[in-house]
């Protein structure tokens, strides 16, 4: 194959790492909105505030880089994908605009209880949001003329819904192992527990997605369950249940690092999962990553560019994390 | 009644993007005064720059969130609420904002976080350096999504093939015509609006006998950079227009509210130009004005509004009354600043009352001038999203026009809220003043000075 032939699929694997970048690093602060109503006393959700604040922002950026790379390298998909999800997209925005907010104003109020709610509710309806999308997508996309063609609410279906549950409660998952390294003592704790329940919900997930999908959609129960394709596919679910496995165990052993990679680990074997359900479509059911292209000159301009980007990219991140390394003290306040 | 679902689109983006620019236009300047601080405190090691960049940071940090995640709106809606745009010139103006995110959002992120958080952690060059590095990335952002705005101006570089464009030429794309101007106007314009805020900072403290010493230092930079950059501005946009008559004649046109181009065009000082009538109503103006600024020559002519058919005018009120906003507080941008400048010269600046309860009050000109300017640019565009290349309508996307309405009621009041408590909370920082990072509580002075400020 040659190089601009190429060219869409080093583009869709660009997008996909940015995209699960976006859902694990997003997804732990996220999750820390998704558990703020069941912290103990505003004392702790200071320490859960500090404990993402200096991240949160360069999280968020991986969405706009999903976004912006899809408009980048595959227009016609983007052009397709947004008015199909148009209501959970702008509620998702509005989400994120207020629980943004949050990390400065919550800090200046006198009334944090206000902050404390809309700090959770935004996170949790973003996740959501994004877990519709998601189930939407899997199911397909109607298109007619190279444009989206189908109603306003076509993604409000018992599928996206259960996606959209899994989603938060991956989210919450990802949040209460990140505490568990970030806090220590009856925090840390707490997150422990926490995180035990949450993981058993998120195989629940997992498993009413795994046995939905090929049930409902023949072309994804036709790609795991076709004969070669069987085998090779098989080590997918058996890594999934050992990395299930190996998280409860570290969870319930108080492990500090450890729970929060295996949760990352249960994720992209997830994403795994969905991706090896939908190649090569960009937007299922008929819209392929060849076809949603963008000209071969605007994806090899930007890619040369991003190559040299990202690998900066990745040390800015690597530096903050490295910075903020370390426990958040109990007394830790923002600014 | 059918809803047209163009209107709402075109509403919803303008009120979006302009409630987005309010704090980009801030940030910017903001950014560039903080490293300015940071340096200064590196280099001289006096203990008032290091408090102001502490004061100013605060203020910052809340008005940075703002202009976060009211961008993150607007790079999802090119797909939400124009995809037809996005698959047309996607290809072109795709690239361009990607650029803008890899090069840009991530640096600012970075850094604002060590800027934020870093205080003890990091060495005191490091925190010098993340203050240049933010203020860097918020001008490479404008850099390149002006280029995008720029280029649907004035398109160049490429190529269209079966409804679709094509990029031929980067560099042509990315330095169009009327970028250059552009930028150049737009980084004035955030760094006079940042200079007007302090100034009208500096002057309340000053004012209400508060922080005397920050409040003189504050005084003296903003009147130091103004003086420069309010008259340079009038210079550019003088260009800026110059450059406009070339590729855009008929938002020129609507910004002089000249309507026959056999004529020499007058300056319109006031008028109510009248779309039905073709003329100009109540019209107070300067014979011969727009010609000579224009063609340079008494009897010079240009194009009229009445040289193409109706659907191809812009909106010519919006156009005009924005021109002359954005030129009244230019002028007034000007005159305060140069005025400023004599007083200290004379060394009365700091006891000139009545000249700091005006600057004192004026501290929000910048924003008003910058979404006047905004309009004039978008609107004296119109009927077309990217000029003589596709049309507004055509831009749109396949979504009821119910669900626009719906989002665009959100926005509005999800935004005003938002809106409403940043300004809140950025006004109580103000009046908290100016802490001493050594001291744990605050000076009793101070508290009386509060009360005193607050009344
Ligand atoms: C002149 C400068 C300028 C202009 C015209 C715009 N922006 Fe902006 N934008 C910035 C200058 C900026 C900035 C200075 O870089 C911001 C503002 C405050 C901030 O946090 O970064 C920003 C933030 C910002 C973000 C969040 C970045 C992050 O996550 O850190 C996004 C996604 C956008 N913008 C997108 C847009 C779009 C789609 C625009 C046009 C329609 C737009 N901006 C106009
Ligand atoms: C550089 C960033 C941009 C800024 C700061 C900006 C600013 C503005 C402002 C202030 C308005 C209001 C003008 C008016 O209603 O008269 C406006 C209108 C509009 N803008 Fe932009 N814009 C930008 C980029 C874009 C882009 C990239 C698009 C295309 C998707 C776009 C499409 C529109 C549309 C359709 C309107 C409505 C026009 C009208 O109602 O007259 N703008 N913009
Ligand atoms: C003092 C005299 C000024 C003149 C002659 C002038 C001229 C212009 C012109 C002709 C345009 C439209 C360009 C186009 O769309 O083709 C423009 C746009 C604009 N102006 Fe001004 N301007 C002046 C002052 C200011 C001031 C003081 C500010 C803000 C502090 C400002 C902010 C803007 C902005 C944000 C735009 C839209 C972006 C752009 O197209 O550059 N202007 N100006």
């Amino acid at each position: 194959m040659d190089f601009v032939a190429l060219l869409p699929f080093i583009w869709a694997a660009l997008i996909g790492i940015a995209v699960a970048f976006y859902v694990i690093l997003d997804g732990f602060d996220l999750g820390i909105g998704v558990l703020f109503p069941f912290a103990r006393g505003d004392a702790e959700r200071d320490r859960m505030l500090a404990a993402i604040a200096p991240f949160w922002d360069g999280n968020e950026t991986w969405l706009v880089l999903g976004g912006g790379g899809l408009l980048v390298a595959f227009p016609r998909a983007y052009s397709i994908i947004m008015p199909a999800f148009y209501l959970p997209i702008m509620a998702m925005l509005l989400a994120l605009v207020f629980r943004g907010v949050t990390f400065e104003f919550r800090g200046i109020a006198e009334r944090k209880r206000f902050w404390n709610f809309v700090f959770a509710a935004g996170s949790t309806v973003a996740g959501f949001c994004q877990g519709l999308v998601l189930g939407g997508l899997v199911q397909g996309v109607k298109i007619e003329n190279g444009a989206f063609a189908g109603g306003a609410f076509d993604w409000a279906t018992p599928f996206g819904v259960l996606c959209g549950l899994g989603v938060v409660a991956g989210y919450a998952l990802l949040g209460s192992t990140w505490l568990m390294m970030k806090t220590d003592g009856d925090m840390a704790a707490r997150a422990a527990g926490k995180a035990k329940v949450l993981l058993l919900a998120v195989l629940v997930f997992m498993a009413a997605v795994s046995v939905f999908t090929p049930l409902e959609i023949p072309r994804i129960a036709e790609r795991w369950f076709a004969l070669p394709n069987f085998y090779y596919l098989l080590p997918v679910p058996i890594l999934t249940a050992a990395v299930a496995l190996a998280d409860w165990y570290f969870i319930a052993t108080r492990h500090e690092a450890a729970p929060f990679l295996a949760t990352i680990a249960l994720f992209l074997l997830g994403y795994l999962g969905l991706v090896i359900s939908t190649f090569p479509f960009i937007v299922p059911p008929d819209l392929t990553i060849r076809d949603a292209a963008a000209a071969p000159a605007s994806q090899s301009f930007i890619l040369i560019g991003t190559l040299i980007l990202l690998p900066i990219i990745l040390g800015y991140t690597a530096l903050t994390y490295w910075l903020f390394r370390g426990k958040v003290g109990a007394s830790a306040a923002y600014h | 009644m059918g809803l047209d679902p163009t209107l709402l689109a075109r509403i919803q983006f303008a009120f979006t993007v302009s409630f987005h620019i309010i704090f980009p236009t801030f940030t910017i300047g903001v950014a560039a005064y903080l490293a300015t601080l940071e340096v200064l405190w590196g280099w001289t090691g006096a203990e008032r720059y290091k408090r102001l960049a502490a004061f100013w940071t605060k203020i910052f940090a809340v008005s940075f969130a703002m202009g976060v995640v009211s961008g993150l709106v607007l790079s999802y809606q090119f797909g939400t609420n124009w995809s037809r745009f996005s698959a047309t010139v996607g290809n072109v103006v795709g690239p361009l904002i990607g650029y803008e995110v890899l090069t840009a959002f991530f640096l600012e992120a970075t850094f604002l976080s060590v800027l934020l958080f870093g205080g003890e952690r990091v060495p005191r060059w490091l925190h010098v350096f993340s203050g240049i590095a933010v203020a860097f990335g918020t001008a490479l952002s404008a850099f390149w999504i002006l280029s995008a705005n720029s280029w649907m101006q004035t398109p160049a570089g490429y190529t269209m093939q079966g409804g679709v464009a094509f990029p031929l030429d980067w560099w042509a794309i990315i330095f169009n015509p009327s970028f250059p101007y552009r930028l150049a106007h737009m980084l004035d314009a955030s760094l006079l609006t940042g200079g007007f805020v302090v100034l009208a900072i500096g002057a309340r403290y000053l004012l209400a006998n508060r922080h005397v010493e920050e409040a003189r230092t504050m005084l003296r930079m903003a009147i130091l950079l103004t003086s420069v950059l309010a008259p340079l501005q009038l210079l550019i946009g003088d260009q800026h227009g110059l450059n406009t008559l070339k590729y855009q004649p008929m938002k020129i046109a609507a910004i002089e509210g000249h309507w026959d181009g056999s004529k020499p065009g007058a300056f319109e000082i006031f008028a109510w130009p009248d779309e039905k009538t073709e003329t100009n109503l109540l019209s107070i103006a300067i014979p011969h004005g727009s010609s000579l600024v224009l063609t340079h020559e008494w009897n010079g002519l240009f194009p009229g509004l009445k040289s193409v058919p109706l659907q191809d005018r812009p909106p010519v009120k919006n156009v005009f009354f924005g021109f002359r906003i954005m030129l009244a507080i230019g002028f007034y941008m000007i005159a305060a600043a140069l005025f400023g400048a004599l007083l200290w010269w004379r060394g009365r600046l700091f006891e000139t009352r009545w000249y700091l309860t005006i600057v004192a009050n004026t501290w929000w000109v910048g924003f008003v001038a910058v979404i006047a300017g905004w309009t004039v640019t978008e609107g004296g565009r119109q009927p077309w999203i990217v000029q003589g290349v596709l049309r507004t309508a055509d831009a749109v996307s396949p979504v009821p026009a119910g669900s626009v309405l719906t989002t665009l009621i959100l926005f509005v009041v999800v935004y005003l809220t938002v809106f409403s408590f940043g300004a809140y909370f950025i006004n109580r920082l103000i009046a908290r003043g100016i802490q001493d990072r050594t001291l744990p509580a605050r000076p009793p002075e101070l508290a009386s000075g509060r009360a005193k400020f607050e009344s």
